[in-house]
């Protein structure tokens, strides 16, 4: 049996239950983080979860961190004063779909071109749980939503794709089935300096499924785990096999200059350039 | 690259001949302040610029973010960090800052929010002066919160409300706008900059409590909770969220949460006028006729009141320094003594229906309005008093 982690991470005043459907994967995802959390050995004080607006942007209530719930779409740039302010910290972002590419879709975009030190944990269930199921930019074509009764006409967003081409130093993809697989990316992501954004696909049984008919959590759990195809299989399929897929593994493991880095090279810089003024 | 010099005065004093906008970010500098997140916008972006350089130069840091929601949303992540933060911007951008200002009143995060007012709505008059921003500063964002806003009418003033700005705003756990406008931001005058024993600079009260028994938003201390800051070391570890919460910082819609909770915010500032609210007054003491302004067409009055009552007219000015919470005592004292009230403002009428409000009945009120973006003049503040 595995070994109980995550109780010693909880609040001790925060009473439950959570905010979370039966069948959410967003625990499940969080119980990960967690256990990377812990075997990287971190003290607790010295880290910082931001998160934004929606179901997983709950999660930083639950764990004994300091934690920043902010508004709709900008928990990246509120992380980002929190980094710059004290560097020392270790900033984890937990986002959702729309929250990081709708609304805080040019935050994303910057964050992975500025490779700012913050590690970004953006769980996509390809919908908007919160408000009652409307569509997200990363929602299929054909699929229904609250918002989209006669199936959705946009194109979804590669998330991943989508990081690597912004520039982010680490970006890895896994889902809510694949636990030690996405734990081990949390690691090396926390681990890794610079922007890191691991997408963990999960699924929504109450909003998803009443509009898709995708049925329970047990169901769309088995789906995820079904769905999965490594990144190395993948290279070798065609985009009409993989369009029922969702191709799992790390997209990006670079080594450019985190912004953290940079700004100190240039604050000594700064320092040495500084005159005092001339008496008159 | 900056584009004036400080110097130092024989007392030690940095002085200098500067814009309004470097006066503010030398004040703020002075101020402690170690953070700066913005985006460029005319007529405020001098500030940044001068940060940029300077910020670094004093172990602080500077950064240009995408968009003027996200500096808005960086201050407030760095203040958290226990860090004094500024940004600046003007109308658009004040416009795009508001659902983030509106966090900051939630969870009483300090930081100073700078806007240099141009002509608007939209994108309006871009270079040019304006007034226009008056109401949006006490109600932009939404729902029911308090503000302190101060408005200068000269670059030494700015210099002086910055760092007034910056203690009110950690004193009170609050954030604080200072609503300066295309004139005071761009005109050069002399500042002399306060030593830093001078300047009464005020850190935000910490904690003192054991970990176990600390709260985010701790009322048994008085109306202003204790802060401290992410990476606190003493293990103090704690939750903020824009939601309606409870004193540990975690939400809650019960009533007798949310009320006290709200009434503490607007107590901490409303129970503290006497310290908040600044205004200057001019030979209000036998005035027949009195101009009330602020920002820079507080510098126009002064010149009608000079040329008025070289003319025999007996005119009083009166400076609302702090703009929000509004100056009602003083306005209500006036009101009843002086007959012909003058609400001089370069916009429609925005601030003359507090003046009305405030004066509750007494004088008659007359606004002088100007909203082409050109400067007022003396004389013609003077057709209007005849």
């Amino acid at each position: 049996m595995m070994e109980d982690i995550v109780h010693q991470y909880l609040r001790p005043k925060k009473k439950f239950p959570h905010v979370w459907c039966p069948g959410c994967g967003d625990g499940v995802v969080m119980n990960s983080l967690i256990r990377a959390i812990h075997s990287l050995k971190i003290s607790r004080d010295n880290i910082v979860m931001v998160s934004g607006i929606g179901c997983s942007s709950r999660a930083p209530v639950y764990f004994d961190f300091c934690s920043l719930h902010s508004t709709h779409g900008r928990a990246l740039p509120f992380a980002t004063g929190v980094k710059l302010g004290n560097p020392k910290l270790t900033v984890i972002v937990i986002s959702g779909d729309g929250d990081a590419t709708a609304i805080g879709g040019n935050h994303f975009i910057h964050a992975c071109r500025r490779n700012i030190d913050l590690k970004m944990v953006l769980i996509n269930n390809n919908i908007y749980g919160m408000t009652g199921g409307q569509y997200s930019p990363t929602m299929p074509t054909g699929a229904y939503a609250a918002t989209a009764p006669y199936g959705n006409i946009d194109r979804p967003f590669d998330i991943c794709k989508l990081a690597v081409a912004a520039g982010a130093n680490y970006v890895a993809r896994s889902t809510a089935f694949h636990t030690f697989q996405i734990e081990k990316y949390f690691k090396e992501a926390i681990m890794k300096p610079g922007f890191a954004v691991i997408e963990a696909m999960t699924a929504c049984p109450s909003l998803y499924s009443f509009y898709n008919k995708t049925g329970k959590g047990t169901d769309m759990m088995k789906a995820l785990k079904d769905r999965a195809i490594s990144i190395e299989s993948a290279a070798n399929m065609s985009p009409e096999d993989l369009k029922e897929k969702i191709v799992t593994g790390i997209f990006a493991n670079g080594d450019a200059k985190p912004y953290t880095v940079a700004y100190q090279e240039l604050m000594e810089r700064a320092e040495r350039s500084r005159v005092d003024e001339e008496s008159i | 690259m900056l584009f004036y010099k400080l110097y130092k005065d024989k007392d030690g004093r940095k002085v200098g001949f500067v814009q309004g906008n470097e006066a503010c970010a030398e004040a703020a500098l002075a101020a402690g302040v170690r953070f700066f997140a913005g985006y460029p916008i005319t007529p405020s972006s001098e500030i940044a610029q001068v940060l940029a350089e300077k910020l670094p130069m004093y172990g602080g840091r500077f950064i240009q973010m995408e968009d003027e929601i996200a500096a808005m949303a960086a201050i407030i992540g760095a203040s958290m960090t226990g860090v004094k933060t500024l940004t600046a911007t003007s109308g658009p951008g004040f416009s795009l800052k508001q659902e983030n200002i509106g966090y900051a009143c939630m969870n009483e995060v300090p930081c100073l929010i700078v806007n240099v007012q141009r002509a608007g709505p939209s994108t309006g008059l871009p270079t040019q002066v304006s007034q226009g921003d008056v109401m949006q500063t006490r109600w932009g964002t939404h729902g029911d919160h308090p503000i302190v806003v101060y408005s200068p009418c000269s670059v030494e003033e700015t210099a002086e409300l910055t760092i007034t700005a910056i203690n009110t705003s950690e004193k009170y756990r609050t954030p604080v706008i200072l609503l300066m406008d295309e004139t005071v931001a761009h005109m050069r005058e002399k500042i002399t900059l306060p030593h830093e024993s001078e300047m009464k600079l005020f850190n935000r009260t910490r904690a003192t409590v054991e970990p176990s028994d600390f709260r985010s938003f701790d009322t048994r201390f008085g109306d202003v909770p204790p802060f401290e800051p992410y990476g606190n070391e003493k293990g103090y570890r704690f939750h903020i969220t824009g939601l309606n919460h409870d004193e540990n910082g975690f939400p809650t819609s019960r009533q007798d949460e949310v009320v006290p909770y709200m009434d503490r915010i607007h107590r901490k500032i409303y129970n503290n006028l006497d310290d908040i609210i600044k205004v200057k007054e001019w030979n209000t003491d036998d005035a027949d006729f009195l101009l009330i302004a602020f920002g820079t067409t507080v510098r126009t009055c002064l010149g009608a009141m000079e040329k008025g009552r070289k003319k025999g007219l007996k005119i009083g000015v009166l400076q609302l320094i702090t703009v929000w919470p509004f100056a009602d005592k003083v306005v209500a004292r006036l009101a009843k003594k002086i007959e012909n009230i003058f609400v001089v403002e370069l916009n429609m009428g925005q601030i003359i229906n507090e003046v009305s409000r405030a004066a509750a009945g007494h004088g008659k009120i007359k606004g002088i309005n100007k909203y082409d973006g050109v400067f007022i003049t003396p004389d013609e503040i003077l057709t209007h008093l005849k």
